[in-house]
């Protein structure tokens, strides 16, 4: 009965190994997984041999697959199951015009011609500028008004267009729309060679350079059979935390000064600075592009360097307590941050949010506790504290990260020295596996980021999945903003600081 | 002659001020901030540029950063700036200035929903109710003003014959006007923690939001026009914090009320950085706390009057 294929994070499987049922079990078995309390990973659909086959990813406490050849219609299970398996249907009905039937929200995600031959899903002909036609929701009555915002905003942020239906300062609903900034990377990941991959994938969303970039190595190092050093996968666990560091401070500092409240957003503003000097001190670049090579890193940590982050860390360390306590012991901020842009845990789990916005709603997950890959197994876990799903939380759950990373890297700087190896430089074409399968999920800043290789007979990428976490939390952000006042949108806003490039990919 | 020199002077010194405040703010952030004198220079680049018009606007969009700068700018005729005699002064002008200031806000209200872009929509809804509530605090300091000294004029407040000051047993009650105006202070001027004036997101924005859409010289006017309404307000609450019992000459007097004004735009600075703003919904509680401890202190002066 349960035809589900257990697998590892990051193992090599051969795609003859995936259970390929029939349609009604595949759909029933995801059904029923997802009732039962599991989540999804990846569910995407890929061509073979003139037919269209259905792979999803799926995770409990372990990682399952399984996969279905289809049609060009098959039943919703957005509609059967819930909203875990709503983007990605939408995915796959704009990327190949496969359409789920009665799924109750069809709307375009990216806005492009779908790759088959099937019409087109959402009766668009592209030729009209971005969103094209595009239904939003529309409450009427006489005192409902529409605010429209984006998709060039105010702000040094990325575009995307949101559309408020409000009464009064009360947001009823939100709906965002995105797209923008489709660039088509899944498709160009198929065509590039493959000594390009890693440097297209540190280029998916900037600000998680390492974490796409991790998972894009693990696959192909998977796939080629690659060893990574022992002391390379310490650096890149120790870039890993860095990336998190900056990202996480440089929230808080936005936080705050989405409040007015001036004096943290200043300093957060310089440490955040810091941090990415370390990832510049690691590899030459403050985002960390370059660092992370298939087989290893690409630049040894010397002595020197290895000084250099821990003395920085020693320095940085009470300066952030310093002003998280400034932060987090303002009265006002802490009236701004409490009750504001609540999700419930169960609107958290019903939506499968994750990372930090989805642990500061009480969803204990974390890739580095449940699937560890680097150097995660032999580092302690994290436990979050606070989780009721407001911007307060959302907010803590940011510093608790923060202390928690602070410590894996002195932890790792701590251990007795074996060399920090760089990875041989690859002269040839990467030989990827034929006929394979890989998945890997790493805890990105923002939260579980995977991507999905599928090799063809000769050994040519067939299908390259890149899931973001802002992909399973914008819908979360919508549902953060019911029934809040519309002046607290940029603060839930910058709460959830979501990709749009890592969605739009 | 004093009079017109003063007002002069206080419309040179104008612009200078709310650098003050930006160095105040830099000061508790680490930061260098930009120089003194940045807003003139703010007021030279504006009026250097053109300004650009939708075409769903009308005159009335036109209008209101001109009006909104002149009815700001006139009520500071009536100023005793510096405790001189203001220039122009008749019993119950002080009426007939907050309601110039009415006549300004009508006015910006106009321009930003003649815009028809729902930001300033949004701005403007904000911006006449919380006014509303300003204006209650003020009435009641005007109510007590008058019970205290029986003048309807500024001029009479602070340049009449029984000036406003902290002798005897007005002192405790002008304690509780001094705190209840510099809170309408931050109210009407857009200040934290009712308004952020730096921030570029138009969903929280006030006043802000209703300017959005001026540019070039009709900008640099509300600019200039915020400018001299914040004056007007700090110089009321300095003119209040005159040490009593003080004789002074027009020189010293003018030293001493521009160092008065100093100390309520660091104050303003200070507040600004160590509050954060407060939620939309609060803001209209944070209004009723400034009216009621001017009422407070009117409850106090009648029971003054029964015994």
């Amino acid at each position: 009965m349960d035809k589900l294929l257990q697998i590892n994070n990051g193992e090599c499987i051969e795609r003859s190994h995936i259970p390929r049922v029939s349609p009604e079990l595949f759909y029933r078995q995801l059904n029923q997984f997802v009732r039962n309390g599991g989540f999804v990973v990846q569910f995407f659909a890929y061509p073979e041999n003139k037919q269209m086959i259905q792979l999803a990813v799926l995770r409990s406490s372990n990682l399952y697959i399984l996969e279905t050849a289809v049609t060009r219609e098959y039943p919703s299970l957005t509609r059967s199951a819930g909203a875990k398996f709503n983007l990605f249907e939408r995915e796959m009905a704009e990327q190949y015009g496969l359409r789920p039937a009665g799924h109750p929200w069809l709307k375009m995600l990216r806005y492009h011609a779908n790759t088959s031959d099937r019409p087109d899903v959402f009766n668009n002909t592209y030729s009209e500028d971005i969103p094209g036609n595009y239904p939003y929701f529309q409450i009427q009555g006489e005192s409902i008004h529409e605010v429209a915002v984006g998709p060039v905003h105010a702000g040094i942020i990325e575009p995307g267009h949101f559309r408020f239906q409000c009464a009064g300062e009360e947001v009823l609903h939100l709906e965002i729309q995105l797209g923008y900034q489709h660039r088509g990377v899944e498709r160009m990941l198929r065509t590039v060679p493959h000594k390009r991959l890693i440097s297209l994938c540190e280029n998916i969303a900037g600000d998680t350079t390492i974490g796409h970039g991790l998972c894009c190595c693990q696959a192909i190092e998977a796939l080629t059979g690659l060893i990574v050093a022992r002391g390379a996968s310490t650096v890149r666990t120790i870039a890993f935390e860095l990336e998190r560091l900056a990202n996480h401070i440089g929230d808080l500092g936005a936080l705050s000064g989405d409040v007015a409240f001036n004096p943290p957003a200043a300093y957060f503003g310089r440490i955040r600075g810091e941090f990415l000097n370390l990832l510049l001190q690691l590899s030459g670049n403050r985002f960390g592009k370059g660092l992370l090579r298939p087989g290893g890193v690409g630049y040894v940590m010397a002595a020197e360097q290895r000084q250099t982050i821990a003395n920085k860390l020693k320095e940085l360390r009470p300066e952030i307590q310093h002003v998280c306590d400034l932060l987090f012991t303002a009265h006002t901020v802490l009236a701004r941050f409490e009750d504001t842009g609540t999700v419930s845990r169960e609107i958290a789990h019903d939506l499968g949010l994750v990372g930090v916005c989805g642990r500061a709603s009480g969803l204990e997950y974390d890739v580095r506790e449940f699937f560890p890959t680097e150097r995660y197994q032999d580092l302690p876990g994290l436990s979050n504290q606070v989780s009721h799903g407001d911007v307060y939380s959302r907010a803590m759950a940011r510093y608790e990260d923060i202390v928690h990373s602070l410590d894996l890297i002195e932890l790792l700087l701590a251990e007795e020295e074996q060399g920090y190896p760089a990875a041989a430089l690859n002269e040839h074409e990467y030989q990827l596996a034929p006929s394979s399968c890989v998945v890997t999920l790493n805890e990105g800043w923002r939260g579980e980021l995977s991507h999905c290789v599928l090799t063809d007979e000769q050994g040519q990428i067939a299908r390259y999945k890149v899931k973001d976490p802002s992909f399973h939390n914008w819908p979360g952000l919508a549902m953060a903003l019911r029934n809040q006042g519309i002046s607290d949108f940029p603060l839930c806003n910058k709460s959830f600081n979501l990709s749009y490039c890592g969605f739009d990919l | 002659m004093q009079s017109v020199l003063s007002l002069i002077l206080a419309f040179l010194l104008i612009p200078l001020l709310p650098g003050i405040i930006l160095k105040t703010k830099a000061l508790f952030t680490g930061k260098k901030g930009p120089p003194l004198l940045i807003k003139y220079y703010t007021l030279i680049k504006l009026l250097r540029k053109g300004s650009v018009y939708s075409t769903s606007t009308t005159f009335v969009f036109a209008l209101g950063p001109l009006i909104s700068c002149t009815t700001a700018a006139m009520a500071l005729l009536f100023f005793p700036i510096a405790w001189v005699k203001p220039v122009l002064s008749f019993q119950g002008d002080i009426i007939v200035l907050l309601y110039l200031f009415g006549l300004g806000r009508f006015f910006t209200i106009a321009a930003a929903l003649d815009t028809a872009s729902p930001f300033e929509g949004m701005g403007a809804a904000r911006e006449a109710f919380f006014s509303t509530l300003s204006e209650i605090t003020l009435f009641g300091v005007l109510i007590l003003f008058f019970r205290m000294n029986g003048s309807l004029s500024l001029g009479g407040y602070f340049a009449g014959p029984a000036p406003l000051s902290f002798a005897g047993t007005e002192a405790a009650l002008l304690v509780l006007v001094v705190v209840g105006l510099f809170m309408v202070l931050l109210a009407e001027n857009s200040r934290v923690p009712v308004d952020d004036p730096t921030t570029h997101l138009e969903l929280t924005m006030i006043h802000e939001a209703m300017i959005l859409d001026h540019s070039g010289p009709d900008l640099a006017l509300i600019e200039l026009g915020a400018y001299c309404k914040l004056f007007f307000y700090a110089a009321f609450v300095a003119c209040l914090l005159k040490p009593p019992h003080l004789n002074l000459g027009f020189v010293s007097a003018t030293l001493l009320f521009y160092g008065l004004i100093f100390l309520v735009y660091a104050a303003i600075g200070i507040t600004e950085s160590v509050t954060a703003r407060l939620k939309m919904p609060k803001v209209a509680k944070y209004l009723l706390t400034s009216f009621a401890l001017v009422f407070f202190a009117i409850i106090l002066t009648s029971m003054e009057l029964i015994q």
